[in-house]
């Protein structure tokens, strides 16, 4: 859906992004993560055809960004970072007139209103002045601005930036609920963000891409250990020894209240680990898998550098 | 088309949502309304006298004496006011980070801009009929002659879209409004005083600074006398003002 080709972008002699390349499928969340000033905003801005590249090229649902930017602004939608509002419309003037300025055909307007407003929650505030609504109203009439015109792409920057946890988990479930027919990409830092709501991920880093891929495919290529967290009645020495001893244990190690056990990637440990708490009655509470911590393999990624 | 009629109902709403419209066409009103009145009324003291001598008699001249040093008064005001009409047209966008959504929107960015002019010229033809009213009496209770007052109208226009022009320019450049504002007012303002400096000037050069300055084209208009190159020298100008904001606008995104 969303395909670039060495895109760099630079400001004078200011790199802020360098031969960028991936790949993102249709029909699904992914989050441009890396760290601020990573080039997160330019990417976008050169994905929604408001900056131009310096070089390469960046293809959107099949139209050329550089070539056919109008079929490009017409099959996205797009929420800037500072969510473009005008404080004295109504909302429903304001979504009128983005409906317009997207050339949603004139019969079709009022539904495609109606429809935005459904979806993004904003009925009880519809009929007020955009300067009198809450921080979370407006990021939601923002998000609404973006899907008005029912684009193929919806490309949203930091959308849950200087919002309060409510408010951040009710624009999470607004965005989840966007998979299902449109292509959505978001920008974020914030790594729970990425495994809370992305099906994939597209990581950069000083504008130089580093990983990309579906999250699952990543932990696996990154992770060099799998593992188990195991919470027990008793935890001592004594205990760590037994699970030591098991063929294949590389590590049993203490952390807190809970124990830890890695073993090398590609074996699966966890039946003889729970057969042998039940043989020695070692009063099994709990019981979870190490597997998928973002930001382990964040840190891994942004700073070793590593390349698929 | 229809795409720059939803932004100029967009920026007609912003005017008249807030206060500038609304400050700015009661200003020009009251201030047009004042030299109108005092212009009769020395027309009529004048008239008085100039009645008791038959000669003199035929020289009263209600467009002469009225209308004319009225347009004057009120291409003045026209320069002071109209900056402040242009000013927020393109710095506001900038400033509120909306500029984003409309040059993400599948509008060119030659459809945003006519937009905009055009709003701003909506309001200028706003504000000059409502001026125009008072001086509507003059036909019932006097016989001015209509074409050079009709005239004078569109000589203020013309003059005013292309103060406005320049000032979308200016917008364009700057995100605070009151710098667009003050460099609007500056520009035509040298704009203005070059016909001061053609008459110390000699030969090709005064005719030069003569034709570049505003009210040289305008001083015929308000006599009655419709002259191609005053239309051509406008509407230029209000072009120019227009193209250079396209290149400004193009030209930042390509840095």
């Amino acid at each position: 859906m969303i395909e670039t080709e060495n895109l760099t972008k630079k400001y004078g002699d200011l790199v802020a992004i360098k031969e960028l390349s991936f790949k993102v499928e249709k029909g699904k969340i992914w989050g441009l993560l890396g760290p601020n000033a990573a080039g997160k905003t330019t990417t976008m801005r050169i994905l929604t055809g408001y900056l131009p590249a310096t070089e390469g090229r960046a293809v959107v649902a099949g139209y050329d960004v550089f070539e056919q930017a109008e079929a490009v602004k017409q099959s996205i939608g797009y929420l800037p970072e500072t969510v473009p509002l005008y404080p004295e419309m109504t909302v429903e003037s304001y979504l009128g007139f983005v409906a317009e300025i997207k050339k949603v055909p004139k019969s079709q307007k009022k539904a495609a209103i109606e429809r935005t407003v459904e979806i993004a929650g904003l009925k009880s505030v519809r009929k007020r002045l955009i300067k009198n609504i809450s921080r979370g109203y407006r990021q939601r009439v923002g998000i609404a601005q973006a899907i008005i015109h029912n684009p193929q792409v919806i490309i949203l920057d930091e959308p849950t930036i200087g919002l309060d946890p409510a408010q951040i988990v009710e624009i999470r479930q607004l965005i989840r609920s966007l998979k299902e027919e449109h292509t959505v990409m978001l920008s974020t830092h914030i790594l729970a963000e990425v495994t809370q709501v992305c099906d994939g991920v597209v990581i950069i880093n000083e504008g130089k891409l580093m990983a990309s891929g579906s999250l699952e495919e990543l932990t696996k290529a990154y992770k060099e250990k799998e593992g188990l967290y195991l919470r027990l009645k008793k935890a001592d020495n004594e205990v760590l020894n037994l699970f030591r001893q098991l063929p294949g244990i590389e590590k049993a190690d203490l952390e807190g209240s809970e124990i830890k056990l890695e073993w090398s990637k590609g074996k699966d440990l966890r039946e003889q680990v729970v057969r042998l708490c039940l043989e020695k009655q070692l009063g099994l509470l709990e019981m979870r898998s190490t597997a998928i911590n973002i930001e382990e393999l964040y840190l891994r990624i942004v700073s070793g550098g590593m390349e698929q | 088309m229809k795409a720059i009629w939803s932004i100029t109902k967009k920026e007609l709403l912003s005017y008249f949502t807030s206060p500038i419209a609304y400050i700015i066409i009661s200003i020009f009103i009251l201030l047009s309304g004042f030299f109108f009145y005092s212009l009769v009324w020395w027309f009529n003291s004048q008239a008085m006298q100039m009645a008791q001598n038959p000669y003199y008699y035929q020289q009263v001249n209600i467009n002469q004496m009225v209308f004319a040093p009225l347009f004057h008064n009120l291409s003045v005001v026209l320069l002071l006011m109209l900056p402040l009409l242009s000013m927020r047209l393109f710095s506001e966008e900038k400033k509120m980070g909306t500029e984003e959504l409309l040059f993400t929107s599948p509008l060119s960015v030659g459809q945003i801009i006519l937009g905009k002019y055009l709003a701003s010229l909506i309001v200028l033809f706003f504000m000059l009929f409502l001026s125009a009213i008072p001086t509507l009496f003059t036909f019932i209770y006097g016989n001015p002659e209509p074409l050079p007052y009709l005239l004078g109208y569109l000589g203020l226009f013309l003059l005013g879209a292309a103060f406005l022009g320049l000032g979308v320019f200016w917008s364009s450049i700057t995100e605070n409004q009151i710098v667009s504002a003050v460099l609007t007012f500056g520009t035509l303002l040298l704009f203005w005083v070059l016909s001061w400096a053609a008459y110390s000037a000699r030969g090709l050069w005064q005719d030069v600074l003569n034709y570049l300055s505003f009210f040289e084209h305008f001083d015929g208009m308000t006599k009655g006398i419709l002259d191609t190159s005053d239309l051509v020298y406008y509407l230029s100008f209000a072009f120019f003002g227009l193209f250079l904001t396209y290149s400004v606008i193009q030209s930042r995104r390509w840095r």
